[in-house]
This record gives C-alpha cells, sequence and structure tokens, in this order.
C-alpha cells in the first residue's frame, strides 16, 4: 500500500500469512509442543527491526526481554499498521498473533475489538509467568493508545 | 555416605502437594520442612502476642521464644553474644542498614567502599546512593577469566585503604564461592570494616562468624529452610554500636521527649517496630532442624547433583555454561546458543521445571561478562537424580522446539 513504510507492508504481508495459516492450527492444536513450535516460529514470517529501529522510544516497558512496537496510521484509507520486534520468540509470536487480528483495521473496526482476548490462545496464556503476562499487557497497552483507544 | 534422600525429602510436604514439579529455584528461595511449618503455626495458635512490653504472662511467653531464637542464630554462626543478633526482614534490609549506618558515623566524604562484580544489587544499590550523597568513592573488585574476583586487583584496591568491604560469600548468579576468609583477614588488614553477604552462603557450611573474623554477617531465613520476611544481622558489638539506625520508633527507644530521644541498647537499637516473631521462631526451628542432618552429607549429595547436572548440560553443544564447576555452590546459569533466556525458561516452564531466567539482581556482572541474561539453575539437598534426569531430558525437548 502507497504511503506505508517498507517494514510495514512487508509486516502486514506476514501477519495475512500467519493469520490466513498458522492461527487455525494454533489454537487446533492440542498438544503443546507443537502449539509452541509453531509460536516460537511465528516471528520468522515478519522482519526483524534493524538496529535502528531496536530505539528506546519505541521499546515496551514491563517486559523482561526486550520489544519494539512501532505503529503508523495510514490516513489515506484510515487504517494501522503496527510492526513488532521481540528478542524472546515466545513474546514475538504472541504479539503477532495478537498484531494479525488487529492490523490494517480502521477507527470504527478496532473498537469492536475485545483487546484482552487477542491473547487468548488455550493452553498457552494461563501457563505464562508473571513477567510475561506483565509484558503482554504492557503491549496491549500500548497497543489500544496507539489505536486511539482508552483500554 | 549416610544421607537418606528420601526420608529428607519426606519432610518437604511441598513435594507431595506438587508432585510433578521440578524445582531447580532454590536460590531464590527454598521449600520449608514440616518442623519450621510446625514452629510458625504452633506459635500463632498457642502463643500469639506481641514481645517485650506485654502486661501479661502471653507476652512474656512469646518474648521468650523470641529471644530464645536470638539464642539459637548465635549458637548457631558462633556468635560472641546474643547481643550480635540483630533481627530484620533479610539480607537486602540487613546490607540496607548497613550502608546507611556507616555513613557518617564511620564513612566521610572521601572516603572508601569495596564491592566486587559479582555482588547482588543489595549489596551494590544502597551503597551507590548513599556514597553519591557523602561523597565517598565506591571501588568494585573485577572479575578475572574464570569468573572469579580478581584477586590480584583485589590486592591493588585494598592499598587505596577502603574504610569498608562488602563482598558476597557465593555469587547468587553464577554459583561461585569466593574465598571470603582470606579475603576479610586481608581487608582487616588495612582496617577495613568488613562485611560478608551470605544470602547464598549461609546453606554452604555453618558459619563461624569468630573464625571468618567479619565484622558483619548477613542472611535471609528463606534460604535457609526458613520463612520469607526474617533474617539477621550479624554484628561485632563494637562495631554495631557505630551503626545509625535506618527504622525508629518501638522497642527500639528507652525514652522520648520533645527536646530528645534516648536509643535502647543492642541489639533492640537495631530491631525497630513490631518484629516477625512467628518467622524469628520459624528460622531458629529451621537452623535447629537443619543440625540434625548430616550436613556433610547434604553437601556431598548436592555436589553430586551438581556434577550430574553440569555434566548432562555439557552433553549439549547448544549450551553455553557460565557457570564453572569449581568452587561451585550448586548454581548452574547457562544460555542455549543464540536463544533468549526467558524463551528457555518457558520452555522448561511448559514441562513444569522451575528455574529462574533473566539477570538475578546483578545486571553489572552480566554487562560485564556481556550477556543479556542467563537460566539459572540452583540445587537444594532434597533434589534427587531422577529429577536432575528429568531436567537433562526437558532441556533436549527445548532445543528440539526451538531447532
Amino acid at each position: 500500500m502507497s504511503g506505508l513504510t517498507l517494514l510495514m507492508t512487508d509486516t502486514e504481508q506476514g501477519l495475512q500469512q500467519i493469520k490466513q495459516q498458522q492461527l487455525l492450527t494454533l489454537t487446533q492444536t492440542t498438544d503443546w509442543q507443537s502449539k509452541y513450535r509453531i509460536l516460537m516460529q511465528l516471528g520468522k514470517g515478519v522482519p526483524a527491526f534493524a538496529a535502528e529501529l531496536q530505539r528506546d522510544e519505541f521499546l515496551i516497558t514491563g517486559c523482561d526481554s526486550k520489544a519494539w512496537l512501532l505503529h503508523e496510521y495510514h490516513q489515506p484509507s484510515g487504517r494501522h499498521y503496527w510492526a513488532f520486534d521481540s528478542e524472546a520468540r515466545i513474546i514475538k509470536g504472541l504479539v503477532l498473533v495478537a498484531l494479525c487480528q488487529l492490523n490494517g483495521l480502521t477507527n470504527f473496526e478496532l473498537s469492536q475489538i475485545n483487546f484482552s482476548q487477542l491473547f487468548a490462545l488455550p493452553g498457552v496464556q494461563q501457563n505464562l509467568s508473571p513477567s510475561r503476562q506483565n509484558g503482554l499487557h504492557a503491549v496491549l497497552k500500548k497497543l489500544s493508545q496507539q489505536a486511539g483507544l482508552a483500554h | 555416605m549416610n544421607f537418606d534422600l528420601a526420608a529428607f525429602r519426606a519432610e518437604f510436604a511441598f513435594f507431595n502437594q506438587q508432585p510433578d514439579w521440578v524445582y531447580l529455584d532454590n536460590a531464590a528461595t527454598m521449600h520449608k520442612p514440616a518442623a519450621v511449618i510446625a514452629a510458625e503455626t504452633e506459635f500463632y495458635q498457642t502463643f500469639n502476642a506481641n514481645v517485650h512490653r506485654g502486661a501479661h504472662q502471653l507476652s512474656q511467653q512469646a518474648t521468650q521464644l523470641f529471644e530464645q531464637a536470638r539464642d539459637t542464630v548465635a549458637a548457631y554462626l558462633n556468635a560472641h553474644t546474643r547481643e550480635e543478633i540483630i533481627w530484620c526482614s533479610g539480607a537486602t534490609s540487613a546490607l540496607n542498614q548497613l550502608a546507611f549506618g556507616l555513613m557518617g558515623t564511620v564513612l566521610q566524604a572521601g572516603d572508601r567502599v569495596l564491592i566486587s562484580a559479582l555482588e547482588h544489587h543489595a549489596n551494590i544499590v544502597p551503597w551507590q546512593f548513599h556514597c553519591q550523597q557523602f561523597g565517598i568513592v565506591l571501588d568494585v573488585i573485577p572479575l578475572d577469566a574464570h569468573h572469579q574476583l580478581d584477586q590480584t586487583e583485589y590486592q591493588r584496591l585494598l592499598a587505596l585503604k577502603p574504610k569498608v568491604v562488602s563482598i558476597a560469600q557465593v555469587s547468587n548468579v553464577l554459583g561461585h564461592m569466593q574465598p571470603v576468609a582470606a579475603m576479610v583477614q586481608q581487608a582487616k588488614a588495612v582496617g577495613a570494616i568488613t562485611i560478608i553477604d551470605g544470602a547464598q552462603g549461609i546453606l554452604l557450611q555453618q558459619p563461624d562468624v569468630q573464625q571468618l573474623g567479619c565484622d558483619f554477617y548477613v542472611f535471609s531465613g528463606h534460604k535457609i529452610y526458613g520463612p520469607t520476611g526474617i533474617g539477621v544481622l550479624y554484628g561485632k558489638l563494637p562495631t554495631l554500636e557505630l551503626l545509625r539506625p535506618l527504622l525508629y520508633g518501638g522497642e527500639m527507644i528507652q525514652q522520648v521527649s520533645f527536646s530528645g530521644t534516648t536509643l535502647n541498647q543492642l541489639p533492640y537499637r537495631l530491631e525497630a517496630g513490631t518484629p516477625n516473631i512467628a518467622g524469628a521462631v520459624g528460622l531458629a526451628a529451621a537452623l535447629r532442624w537443619l543440625q540434625q542432618w548430616d550436613q556433610t552429607a547434604i553437601a556431598q549429595h548436592k555436589h553430586q547433583l551438581l556434577q550430574q547436572l553440569y555434566h548432562g548440560l555439557q552433553q549439549f553443544s547448544e549450551i553455553e555454561l557460565i557457570s564453572q564447576l569449581q568452587n561451585n555452590a550448586g548454581i548452574i546459569a547457562f544460555n542455549i546458543k543464540g536463544e533468549h533466556h526467558s524463551d528457555v525458561a518457558a520452555l522448561l516452564d511448559q514441562q513444569q521445571i522451575a528455574v529462574r531466567a533473566g539477570t538475578h539482581c546483578a545486571m553489572p556482572l552480566f554487562a560485564l561478562i556481556g550477556k543479556a541474561g542467563a537460566v539459572r539453575m540452583s540445587l537444594a539437598g532434597y533434589n534427587s537424580p531422577q529429577e536432575v534426569d528429568r531436567t537433562l531430558v526437558a532441556i533436549r525437548q527445548v532445543l528440539e522446539i526451538l531447532s
């Protein structure tokens, strides 16, 4: 889409693929090994942040691993786009699961989303450590702020 | 070896309640034997009252138990007198009391304090803040190539005549034991006040503070089978007298008027507010319980587990060990090459192996060794060879999922 940075368009492509392919498998897979294998590999489908993008202004505070979130609002279409990277594969995987459900939505569409359900993967979230849960909550807060929603 | 692991393990109800877990986070906190839980429960059920100032016999009984607990700790450490034992909430609060308490009374602008590169934040940050305010120089003993304290550098820094030397007996990240007895002697030779952070060292062997010769030794109850929220600041009387109290109020006061206040004698002068009475009773129970066991045999058993785990981890080419096996108190820090420590911990957690991942309250150490963090496995006497085997199988599974 014109007007978006290359990082955003590449991320959008990756997220669409996750939404169409891995998301369903993830929710249907019952053995934890396969579920985590998919989750841990999700990050490979979207571009990693170059060193100059791993800046403190994009850093999410509250994660035990470093994580960066970028947001762009595409004025002509009125749609929101995100890109995300993290040192930890599991955080990246979980956030991409959330992002693939949000990316490219309009303000109105975003207002219809139940943000608290975005990370709800059966058999995963309840097993996350307290610090990781905090991290995801921090991502969620930033996401909804950027989406212009009070959360 | 006369150590009955099954009998030892049976003392811990936790393992019956959580039979599927392998608990390798003992450096964070340990499980409590029945004797400790019973002592705390009995205190609350039968003797609960506030100590020292009650006008009734119940308070007298509670005071007696509380002061007996002090005697138990004094005997355990081989202190000269019971007044040398100050209750506090843990090693962190003890170190905070020491840093605050020595400022102005012992330490003046231009003086030096010497700590080491492998300290826990609790033995760095209080010094850092107060030193800055008082114009005191904080020196740091660096590490050698084996991640042990560089003894040559230590000699050089001692020559600068620090007034205080404060070092950990065992690194909480790496498990490396430091030659604290020798280091204390050398520090004393230059006239320094010496502090040993025994948080991870208290379990190594029963410390003999007279033999160690240190001015202060601090530890937390929950890292030696005791309750959380109770710890000990041991100090030689003359040096304890130098400390400015960190907290005021309660039993630490003798006489108050608006024109001035006189403080109580040691040990009460440094114990403001209602103490953790049940915690003190519980900690004393832990020490008495531990002494019923052959501690050398427990240490041998733990060392065998350490070797089994260390050699097991060494079999995986993907694993980078940060800890050394030599002089190790039972902690292994490692990473899987190219992977983030929190991913490894998450996959172990999924298999009900409890470990810690991160910088373990020792960020400067990780900056020095050039790592973002590590996975830490820490062993205790109640762990078994079967648990180590299970952990190694779990690691194989982690490697498969990440590959």
